[in-house]
């Protein structure tokens, strides 16, 4: 019930997104229509840094109460992390084209969203190594608390080795009034799909672990 | 008291069996030595070239080091069983940490104190200044903070070698980056407060991730 009102919110939120980007802000002066994407990438980027917050606090829970469902939430909120961080890279990428000439640069929100990227990569490789299911989950958490930890100093470390980047603008009150407008509800957006996503994934999660314990159970006992 | 004392002996064993079987500091030694000799034929024995690459060769070896050398902090424990021993000792999990910690920085920093004036000599730079002794010290801390707590989830991993740089290239990329720059502007002559804010990321990291590594460690080893 909870989803599928979500779902209708997210769709109406979407719409309005979609045409306050294309037809009610305007069209940004020295980068022209590329300017849109912004739009998309800025969401994209604050979603994976809620999300990984969330593995984060997760994993903390995990480690202290030893409950699955702090498990799954951890692990679910990792798997929409490293999607949208993907797709905030993708969108960088096709961002840095037009407004520096080439597909990647080593401009530090970039480079900071890679090595974020690499360890979240990491988050679920751990899994997979570990010897039993409960060791992996455990593993996994260690790599979400240091790696959410890492994200400020990682994020120190690449600015102050690159310049600056243009998005500090928007703290500057440099960016225009509808333009602002059109990033809040273009966040707003991509929030609420976020926590439609991450309950349609607990979900299915929570079936899979159930589909395996009847299994189990009615195996034979020899 | 009572929890150094557990700390000290720890270390001490490690440090002990270290000089009886010479494993991990003369093995990865002649690894160092290895890296820094095949850079130089990577990039030339140009002058300028290498003074350029130089701090770039320089943190590449001493991460490799690092790997080499935390992959063998806890193997040689879980091998003989030693560890469920230590686990069933009357000490504090934090003092195994900081036992394991301080014996791998002992032996990281014996490593480097060879290899750096090799490279100084094959290099011809001036590395033994204190600006980079200090840059590699901290840098080293960082190292085995993050090293040793991934190094103790590893040996209890399927694919032990594989798994312990994958965790920990990543995270330790800010000390990287920290300790190139740095160390590219103290082999050029830098006064103090322009290294200042690279050495100041590479201090908040050690500080971090050494509590941190200590509060979270016993989740690592447990059975």
């Amino acid at each position: 019930m909870k989803i599928t009102i979500l779902l209708w919110i997210s769709l109406a939120l979407m719409v309005t997104a979609l045409y306050l980007i294309f037809v009610i802000a305007p069209i940004e002066r020295t980068m022209g229509i590329v300017q849109k994407i912004f739009y998309l990438m800025v969401p994209m980027g604050w979603l994976a840094l809620l999300s990984f917050l969330v593995v984060f606090i997760g994993s903390i829970l995990y480690l202290k109460k030893r409950s699955l469902r702090w498990d799954i939430l951890s692990y679910s909120s990792a798997e929409v992390g490293v999607i949208f961080t993907t797709l905030a890279l993708v969108t960088g990428s096709i961002w840095a084209k037009p407004a520096w000439g080439v597909w990647w640069t080593w401009e530090p929100r970039l480079t900071a969203t890679l090595v974020l990227w690499l360890i979240y990569l990491t988050y679920f490789m751990v899994r997979s190594f570990a010897t039993e299911e409960s060791r992996g989950a455990t593993f996994a958490a260690i790599v979400g608390i240091i790696g959410f930890i890492d994200i400020p100093i990682i994020v120190l470390a690449t600015t102050l080795w690159r310049g600056l980047h243009p998005g500090a603008l928007i703290f500057q009150g440099g960016l225009d009034p509808t333009m602002l407008l059109t990033l809040i509800i273009s966040l707003l957006t991509f929030s609420t799909l976020y926590a439609l996503i991450l309950m349609q994934r607990i979900s299915l999660k929570n079936n899979e672990v159930e589909i395996k314990r009847m299994k189990e159970l009615s195996q034979p006992f020899n | 008291m009572k929890f150094w004392n557990q700390v000290i002996s720890i270390t001490w064993k490690d440090t002990f069996s270290e000089i009886r079987t010479r494993e991990v500091i003369s093995s990865v030694l002649v690894f160092t030595l290895l890296v820094i000799v095949i850079f130089n034929f990577a990039f030339g024995a140009n002058q300028e070239t290498l003074r350029l690459v130089a701090p770039g060769i320089l943190w590449v070896t001493f991460t490799f080091t690092g790997v080499l050398s935390l992959n063998r902090a806890f193997i040689p424990e879980k091998e003989q069983g030693c560890l469920e021993g230590l686990m069933a000792c009357p000490i504090s999990r934090e003092a195994i940490y900081v036992g394991k910690m301080l014996a791998s920085l002992l032996f990281m920093l014996i490593i480097e104190a060879i290899a750096l004036p090799v490279f100084a000599f094959l290099f011809n730079l001036p590395v033994l200044t204190l600006p980079m002794v200090t840059i590699t010290i901290l840098a080293t801390i960082g190292f085995v903070a993050v090293g040793t707590l991934f190094s103790a989830l590893a040996i209890n991993t399927r694919a032990r070698e594989m798994v312990l740089p994958i965790l920990f290239l990543p995270v330790m990329v800010p000390v990287i980056i920290s300790a190139v720059n740095a160390s590219k502007m103290a082999l050029s002559g830098k006064p103090w407060n322009e290294l200042a804010s690279w050495i100041q990321i590479i201090g908040v990291f050690d500080v971090i991730f050494l509590v941190v590594s200590c509060l979270i460690f016993t989740y690592a080893i447990e059975e």
